[in-house]
């Protein structure tokens, strides 16, 4: 396996975790909350995309299965937003997390009550590979890529020039100040839920794009190695989200592409973020935050 | 007689309540043992309870009382479980299948976790709260890893523990209660100690116990060390129970599973931490005989539930009047009202806890206007004393 190849394999994987990190470090920047859930919801994405192919397997209702699992997504995020989190605002971080923990314990049950415990084939349709030079890609793979440079683009520019977007930056900022300066916090939080519920739901679809085998555990790790990735670029930053994610991306392509490292692919990522918080405790990009009494 | 009455009257009851129970499920398991033997079922279903509540009580040292969240609890009983099964297997052929080779390989174990605990620890002094959940949980995983990657422990598919004698196994719940009075002697002494004040210290406010002179590195590493020490023993224990040790069952999943034992107990309360890690545990094992096949969801599902409602309850804002109003002390309040004799009052009754670290300007408010209020009607005050 050649350089080039490992690196677009790298780029492919680091930037399905950056979909799902950006919606850890938004949450996180945001409400102030680690969203254990949020693995999970990309698990109800792709079943959402099942559910839909197994109607029918032509290619516009493909891309209708992807608007409604994007759709579903978003309602879901919103949805556990509202019942869960909204009551416990003001409560003990620890408090929240729990109650995170036991949302992703509910959806996954859910999921398995529904759809069963045997994995699900996903009715994806093949797309190929094209040769550029030597180097055979999927387009599946150069698909994940466009879209997902495409959406980051989108959205840092949303962050950067949109009203919202900058009400985002302000009360991630200073909850306190932003609510007198007259932004309704409540309204942003869940816009910030929306948004990364919709990027899972899309890092749902590239996944299935590459195994298009469904489990209810489906999220689970991709959730854990994003989360990962989140605090390895410092977590609530949204650059930093990018960075972390393709950093682990390629880290995990070279694990990989070497046999005798390959079984300790995980343990090699993880040791990665020890020594990376020892040396650098806020992550990569992140801000460092004077204490005060 | 009357001086003996006296002195159980000075007994601080509230500390011994743990052992009470523990010593009353112990001599209700002894008499069962002694008058027709335990049945299999109900000998494991002990020492399942028995590796929780040590589990969850040494989790509750770090979440508890030290206040930092830790997510790689079934890493450290990982550490235990294999090397103090793998010490079992490799001594007993020279000592026999006793109580001898399981107290040298519950040291092993254990000893073996409380390093890692330290090396874990080192980090902790650098990082806090979520950046450190982090830190542990990846610990967790990497201990995972690497267990079940090593051909010395037999790979994927695990190994194989020792098969101890017949009547060291039949017997195994008593000494599995030891452990656990054991782990709960050492947690409330160290927690009632010097040790235990500097810990609950810098959980409520580090930056006020480093002023006051408190180490918070040592500290910090006490709690970690002592937490993974416990955590191993526990796990050498789950080696001697089960006939295999595989990694995958040290996943994150247990870590959170032991997590939400000690806070469903409430954290820092090591009764409710024993009582919820029996629930719990009891539930678990009752549960999945009960409900088999793709129904054993459905106890998982009742399990987020409850959990996810629990904690809702129990930490919303806006249920904190309602909470106040309807608790189980406020009841007990209602029922034996307790006579205030001020000559009775203790030096060290007053409640640490409640003594407030940060300012809530909202409260000081709403203070001052009720002092006005009743500054203007004094009688009204009077008449309803």
């Amino acid at each position: 396996m050649d350089i080039l190849s490992i690196l677009i394999n790298g780029l492919n994987v680091g930037v399905i975790y950056a979909m799902i990190a950006l919606g850890y470090t938004m949450v996180y920047g945001i409400a102030k909350m680690l969203n254990f859930a949020h693995g999970d919801i990309i698990m109800v994405g792709g079943y959402a995309i099942y559910v839909f192919c197994a109607m029918s397997g032509s290619l516009p209702m493909f891309f209708g299965a992807i608007l409604i699992s994007v759709v579903v997504c978003t309602l879901l995020g919103i949805t556990v937003e509202k019942v869960a989190y909204r009551p416990l605002r003001g409560a003990s971080p620890l408090a929240v997390l729990i109650t995170a923990i036991g949302v992703s314990y509910l959806l996954q049950s859910l999921a398995q009550i529904i759809f069963k415990s045997a994995p699900k084939r996903v009715a994806v349709p093949d797309l190929g590979k094209i040769m550029i030079g030597e180097l055979g890609i999927k387009v599946s793979t150069l698909i994940t890529l466009a879209v997902s440079v495409a959406v980051m683009i989108a959205l840092s520019c949303f962050i950067r020039y949109n009203k919202i977007g900058r009400a985002m930056l302000a009360v991630s900022e200073d909850r306190g100040a932003a609510e007198l300066m007259g932004v309704n916090v409540n309204k942003i939080i869940t816009i910030t839920f929306a948004i990364g519920s919709a990027l899972a739901a899309l890092a749902g679809l590239f996944y299935l794009l590459q195994s298009p085998y469904m489990t209810t555990t489906f999220g689970a790790m991709p959730g854990i190695k994003a989360f990962t990735a989140a605090v390895i670029g410092g977590i609530g930053s949204i650059p930093g989200a990018m960075v972390g994610s393709i950093v682990l991306g390629i880290i995990e392509a070279v694990c990989d592409a070497i046999p005798a490292v390959a079984p300790y692919k995980d343990a090699v990522e993880f040791s990665i973020l020890i020594v990376i918080l020892l040396v650098r405790p806020t992550g990569l990009l992140g801000k460092k935050r004077r204490e005060k009494v | 007689m009357k001086n003996i009455g006296l002195a159980l009257k000075k007994i601080k009851w509230k500390h011994y309540v743990n052992y009470v129970i523990v010593l009353a499920a112990l001599i209700v398991l002894l008499i069962a043992g002694a008058s027709g033997g335990l049945k299999a079922s109900t000998n494991e279903l002990v020492l399942k309870i028995a590796i929780s509540i040590v589990l969850a009580v040494s989790l509750s040292i770090v979440v508890g009382f030290l206040g930092e969240l830790s997510l790689g609890h079934a890493g450290f009983m990982c550490v235990g479980a294999y090397i103090g099964g793998k010490v079992a297997v490799v001594i007993s052929e020279k000592l026999g299948g006793g109580i001898v080779t399981f107290l040298i390989s519950l040291i092993v174990g254990g000893l073996c976790a409380a390093v890692c605990g330290f090396v874990i620890g080192l980090p902790a002094l650098r990082l806090r709260g979520d950046y450190l959940a982090i830190v542990t949980l990846a610990f967790g995983e990497i201990v995972k890893v690497i267990f079940q990657q090593s051909k010395a422990f037999g790979a994927n598919l695990g190994f194989d523990t020792l098969r101890y004698d017949k009547s060291f196994r039949q017997n195994f719940y008593i000494i599995a209660l030891i452990l656990v009075l054991v782990t709960l002697a050492v947690t409330q002494n160290m927690i009632r100690s010097k040790h235990g004040r500097a810990i609950t210290a810098i959980r409520d406010n580090e930056i006020a116990a480093r002023a006051s002179g408190v180490d918070v590195t040592k500290y910090k590493l006490i709690a970690f060390v002592v937490s993974a020490f416990f955590a191993g023993i526990a796990g050498v224990m789950f080696a001697c129970t089960f006939s295999t040790v595989q990694a995958p069952k040290f996943g994150y999943n247990y870590s959170i599973e032991i997590l939400v034992m000690v806070v469903l107990g409430g954290m820092g309360n090591i009764t409710g931490t024993i009582l919820s890690a029996s629930l719990i545990t009891f539930l678990n094992v009752k549960l999945s005989t009960v409900l088999t096949g793709d129904l054993a969801v459905v106890k998982d599902l009742v399990y987020a539930l409850i959990l996810v409602l629990i904690v809702i309850y129990t930490n919303a804002p806006a249920f904190k009047t309602f909470r106040e109003k309807h608790n189980l002390k406020a009841f007990t309040l209602r029922i034996f009202k307790p006579k205030k004799d001020p000559s009775r009052i203790r030096d060290d009754e007053a409640k640490w806890s409640n003594i407030p670290t940060k300012i809530n300007m909202d409260e000081l408010l709403t203070v001052d206007l009720k002092v006005q209020e009743s500054v203007q009607s004094p009688d009204k005050g009077g008449k309803n004393k």
